[in-house]
């Protein structure tokens, strides 16, 4: 009897603990950051910038155009993909219709997925392919525009891709960004990996419950 | 014995080649991906089912009487590898057609259109 007692115990502290953690759980946020001193009422104070996601111009898979404006205010997912990918894109697709299926009745939450083929990724092929994925409404954008230009999206997302390699493939990390609010990297998750996934699903939840200070 | 061994090597093809399209348990991929579970289609097609995974697909299918059209790549699988996973797929997710082996899968590719 004592010791089963002695097992609830721990149980019960465990679980505390783990409700604890969980209540205080703040997401870090990734990558440069530097540090900008500026006089305010005669004093000097010192201010954090922190990396965060430049100004973009794209259409969407209903060929609306879209740039930072429509995205202000909301938390979201980015991952680079394009519709004839035959590798690890139909497993990230997979996945990130696990975050789509959490989140897609909520607001202030949308996912955006740049396609880096834009020549053959017209509006048409992404509205098909959105059909086909059977996503609708305004949660997930599919996104064309200049390759350049996603290219350097891309680099402040902290994420990798390349031009095709002599195969004729594109060489693309599978990760999900997480961004804020304010633009801010706050996470990044191996797309094809349902335990990451899975993770994201959670942060995102602690990031919607971040006050917006 | 012999299927033993052609599905247990069949599930790693499968794993490395098939998975991240058709999924862990043959499900597909919504209106993308067709799903393997089509017992009738595998039936019906047996003696095709090698070619299609050594060059590939292309065009309209009707699976599960769900309409799938766009293109499969090829896999450039050796015959033994391309038995070992049709044994793999044509038992597994509901489906029970028995052995592919070797030999079968051969004649299959001699035939290719």
């Amino acid at each position: 009897m004592k010791k089963l007692i002695g097992a609830i115990a721990v149980v019960l502290l465990w679980n505390a603990c783990k409700f604890n953690d969980n209540s205080k759980k703040v997401l870090p946020i990734l990558g440069n950051r530097h540090a900008v001193t500026k006089v305010v009422n005669g004093q000097s104070v010192t201010d954090t910038i922190y990396q965060t996601i430049p100004a973009i111009n794209y259409i969407n898979q209903y060929g609306d155009s879209i740039n930072n404006k429509n995205l202000e205010g909301n938390i979201y997912v980015a991952d680079f993909f394009f519709t004839t990918c035959p590798s690890i894109c139909p497993i990230m697709q997979r996945n990130m219709l696990n975050v789509y299926n959490a989140f897609k009745d909520s607001t202030g939450f949308k996912i955006v997925s740049y396609t880096i083929d834009p020549q053959h990724d017209s509006v048409p092929v992404l509205k098909k392919y959105a059909d086909k994925l059977g996503i609708s409404g305004n949660t997930w954008w599919l996104l064309q525009g200049r390759k350049d230009e996603t290219y350097q999206v891309a680099k402040s997302y902290l994420v990798s891709v390349q031009e095709k390699n002599p195969a004729g493939e594109y060489i693309h990390d599978g990760y999900f960004v997480l961004i804020d609010k304010k633009k801010r990297v706050r996470g990044t998750y191996d797309g094809t990996d349902l335990k990451e996934v899975d993770k994201l699903i959670e942060d995102i939840k602690v990031l919607k419950a971040e006050p917006s200070s | 014995m012999e299927f033993d061994r052609y599905f247990s090597s069949g599930s790693l093809v499968y794993q490395a080649h098939c998975q991240n399209c058709h999924g862990t348990n043959g499900e597909g991929l919504q209106g993308l991906m067709p799903p393997l579970t089509d017992s009738a289609f595998l039936k019906s097609n047996k003696t095709t089912l090698a070619c299609s995974v050594k060059y590939g697909m292309k065009g309209k299918i009707t699976i599960s009487k769900r309409r799938f059209e766009g293109q499969m790549p090829p896999n450039d699988l050796a015959p033994i590898e391309i038995a070992n996973v049709l044994t793999y797929i044509t038992n597994s997710f509901g489906n029970k057609m028995g052995t592919i082996n070797s030999e079968q899968v051969e004649g299959d590719l001699a035939t290719c259109r």
